[in-house]
């Protein structure tokens, strides 16, 4: 899965409990057993990862359609 | 499935059928194609597929006996299409095309062919055409037989020799002025050629020696044309009493009769699979209904035969005979775009497919398992079985895509778990004569109406009226869960003997066919008969109800439940309404785009199948389903419930009121239950989760999109106690808004909120079912 390169450099979003910014990096993705690496933006100390509404709108259930009829 | 099986549901479907016209014509001229290209002014492409079943194209367009117009399903509504005189004007308004037509190698193997009229003309040039060497011995001074009976007029020589023509071009021999029988003997024609074809129009005197029946005519086999020679076959008129002369007829013989000598010279079976040739019947059904009638097509020169406008026009008098009957009435099948024959293969397909996409699972779970398109079909075919079946396949094999189905099921399990589920008898009594099982979704749309119902019943039923709250297994029945059904429906056996097997009043048609299905030994009746028996409540009729006739919309799993049509008809004139009768309704009535699921598997399909059905009339409709006046009334359709006709709306609605979305739904079955808890049976409520004390402020707009979504109050209630709990959450930097995440069981739900005043403000909330890998986050 490709997701959003086009993400911009900040997230408006925090992590609420590190108090940290958020940064992009490599987040595991799975469904029905295939995992993808994707760029999301997450709190690189506690882990805790943003997944945008477009992002689960649109992409993700597209590829969950797409495996779910693997 | 299995191969047997999909070729039996196959055949079942009988849209690729011939056209009884092509089935009747011995050659199959495909005339529904050919007028169709004609209608569309394309007559060189109808010449090419007339030409593709015809060896003499010109002589049989002008004498063809036309066994195809007899049976011509126009004539049902005016004359039959001159398929005829089409022929002939496609042969005179095509582009002529050069043939491009090459021959295979020579076989250097000999055939003879006795007599030159149109059946023995028409075997050479097909045993030409397959490389033998043939030579054809006619009697008279010139080729083409009893065709110089028609008058010149109707065949003018010119035809006969242009078409004849053909027979110089795949170099077959003439030999002319020999007589078989006396200048040479059908034994030296054996010893000679391979095989011999004897279309002599008339049994020579003697019979040339062959075997011969009690009337005196040849022994001739009428799938092989084989005589009593093994080497010698025969047709032609030789083979009808004179005066029932067939040109058709005696075209088809020849190259039947040319089939069977390159089998015989192939030495490969003379019978396997011969049973396409020649006239046939056809199963192929197409409905004639409402066609407006129109005669023969008139032409202004009779000689010269139709202009390219009068073709075009007889041309459209075609109706293109298809069957179609389900895909007409079905929007399902009608949406994917081909018909029952090719679905099922597709399915079977899909079944089938080890590594690689599964293209069918949408066509399999879109079905609602209506059987409407049993009921039209002229063999009876349900392709609801057939998906219903594939999905039990698909759940089995561990194929079923997760989503379509998962949020009913979830449903299913909320409404059998302690939330809802409940089993008493009567209050006061222990006899249950009746249990009143008013289903999961009355319960969910209407609570007043079941608890009002309920003390109806106890009130005028003797005996005792046990009381059974929980949802039948539908959901789980209609996704293929076998299993998960029969687990879910063993408890309510068993609390059903508990009871003492009473007679079960079901208030939903659904509930009523799954324990009319699985619970055979048990005695169901609906709640109409019930209450038609006993007679409205007081104060029950007319109402807000405007005077006008209503439109019933029957039940599509009461389908062959004519009783139930009968009672819910008499309940309606008892309370002295008017009754429209819709087309589609009875044992032929339309799902609402509930059952099977389909509206959680293809929505867009379910919102469809709604638009076309509340667009069939335009009185109020009158439902007795809950789920169908729900998604009636969803569209904007004035539907009414007979129970708001019996007890009132729920909360002084109308038919106009929309049914209560997911979370009310849930919340409707949890009161009900608590309700009658502490009302009728002095027991205490069951309490309800720590984050159901979560309040929550959500606005009308949200809450449309949570209703798309599928989100729950109880969904976002869960996520936000996460968050504050572990305080794993997100804020924004612009709103100061928060945003958490938690993934309860499948489906991992977002939430973006803020506090105010001790309550939430949700602002937003999505899902997806792809999963995180966090680290720890949750160990907080």
């Amino acid at each position: 899965m490709r997701e959003n390169n086009a993400a911009p450099a900040e997230s408006e979003w925090l992590c609420a409990k590190c108090g940290l910014p958020l940064e992009v990096g490599k987040v595991d993705v799975g469904y029905l057993g295939s995992v993808f690496p994707v760029d999301l933006y997450r709190c690189t100390k506690c882990g805790q990862t943003f997944v945008p509404e477009e992002l689960a709108e649109g992409k993700m259930a597209e590829v969950e359609k797409l495996l779910e009829d693997k | 499935m299995d191969q047997e099986e999909l070729g039996k549901l196959e055949a079942r479907c009988i849209q690729e059928q011939p056209p009884a016209c092509a089935a009747a014509c011995p050659v199959h001229v495909d005339a529904r194609a050919m007028a169709a290209a004609i209608a569309g002014g394309d007559f060189t492409s109808a010449a090419k597929i007339y030409k593709k079943s015809v060896p003499f194209p010109g002589i049989i367009s002008r004498v063809c006996d036309h066994p195809c117009q007899a049976v011509c399903r126009r004539r049902d509504a005016g004359d039959a299409v001159s398929v005829r005189a089409l022929e002939k004007s496609c042969l005179d308004w095509a582009e002529q095309v050069r043939d491009t037509g090459f021959l295979p190698p020579a076989k250097n193997k000999r055939v003879a062919v006795v007599g030159g009229g149109l059946s023995g003309l028409t075997a050479a040039f097909e045993l030409a055409k397959k490389g033998f060497s043939v030579e054809v011995f006619e009697k008279e001074g010139r080729l083409g037989g009893s065709l110089f009976r028609f008058s010149r007029e109707q065949l003018p020589e010119e035809v006969i020799a242009a078409d004849l023509q053909a027979l110089d071009k795949v170099g077959v021999t003439i030999r002319l002025s020999v007589k078989v029988g006396e200048a040479i003997s059908l034994e030296s024609l054996c010893e000679d050629f391979e095989a011999v074809y004897l279309a002599p129009g008339e049994q020579p005197e003697g019979g040339l020696g062959l075997g011969l029946d009690g009337a005196g005519g040849w022994l001739i086999d009428p799938v092989t044309l084989g005589t009593t020679n093994p080497k010698v076959f025969a047709g032609g008129s030789v083979r009808r009493s004179t005066g029932n002369r067939s040109p058709i007829e005696s075209i088809a013989d020849g190259r039947r009769g040319a089939i069977s000598i390159d089998r015989f010279i192939q030495k490969v079976s003379l019978t396997a699979s011969r049973g396409g040739e020649g006239a046939q019947e056809t199963r192929l059904f197409t409905s004639t209904e409402g066609l407006a009638p129109m005669g023969e097509t008139a032409m202004a020169d009779a000689a010269g035969g139709y202009s390219r406008e009068e073709a075009v026009l007889e041309a459209k008098r075609c109706i293109q005979c298809q069957c179609l009957e389900c895909v007409k009435v079905c929007e399902y099948l009608n949406s994917f775009k081909s018909y029952p024959k090719k679905y099922v293969r597709q399915i079977y397909n899909n079944l089938s497919i080890v590594m690689g996409h599964r293209h069918a699972n949408k066509l399999v779970n879109s079905c609602s398992l209506c059987g409407l398109c049993r009921e039209v079909c002229p063999e009876d075919l349900n392709m609801g079985l057939v998906c219903k079946k594939a999905r039990e396949i698909m759940v089995e094999q561990g194929r079923m895509p997760p989503s379509p189905h998962d949020f009913p099921i979830r449903d299913m399990l909320f409404s059998n778990s302690e939330k809802f589920a409940l089993t008493r008898p009567q209050p006061g009594t222990s006899a249950s004569r009746y249990l009143f099982f008013p289903g999961c979704q009355l319960s969910a749309s209407a609570p007043d109406q079941v608890r009002k119902t309920y003390a109806f019943l106890c009130e005028q039923l003797r005996g005792g009226v046990g009381l059974m709250l929980r949802c039948c297994g539908a959901p789980a029945e209609w996704s293929g869960r076998v299993e998960l059904f029969s687990e879910s429906f063993a408890d309510i056996v068993s609390q059903w003997q508990e009871l003492g097997r009473p007679q079960v009043i079901l208030a939903c048609s659904t509930c009523y066919e799954i324990f009319k299905t699985h619970l055979p030994e048990a005695s169901v009746i609906s709640l109409w008969e019930v209450l038609d028996r006993t007679g409205p409540p007081d104060g029950a009729g007319r109402g807000s109800v405007p005077d006008r006739a209503l439109a019933v919309h029957d039940a599509c799993s009461t389908r062959h439940e004519k009783h139930i049509h009968q009672a819910v008809r008499n309940i309606l004139r008892r309370l002295g309404f008017e009754i429209e009768e819709l087309a589609l309704s009875g044992d032929k009535t339309e799902c609402c785009g509930y059952g099977g699921l389909m509206f959680f598997a293809n929505p867009e399909l379910a919102r469809s199948v709604i638009g076309n059905r509340i667009r069939q009339s335009d009185s109020d409709y009158l439902a007795y389903c809950a789920m169908c006046r729900d998604y009636l009334a969803s569209a904007g359709k004035r539907t009414w419930h007979l129970l708001d006709l019996l007890f009132g709306a729920p909360q002084g609605g109308d038919a106009q009121r929309k049914g209560p979305g997911y979370t009310m739904r849930r919340e409707n079955r949890a009161r009900l239950k608590n309700a009658l808890l502490e009302e009728l049976f002095g027991e205490k409520p069951i309490g309800m989760e720590k984050y159901g004390g979560i309040g929550l402020r959500i606005s009308d707009e949200l809450r449309e999109s949570l209703e798309r979504r599928q989100i729950l109050d109880s969904d976002i209630q869960q996520v936000i106690e996460f968050a504050e709990s572990s305080g794993s959450k997100l804020r924004s930097s612009r709103s100061g808004h928060f945003l958490a995440h938690w993934k309860p069981a499948a489906v991992t739900y977002w939430v973006e909120y803020s506090e105010a005043e001790g309550e939430f403000i949700v602002h937003n909330a999505y899902c997806h079912r792809m999963e995180l890998t966090e680290g720890n986050r949750r160990l907080g």
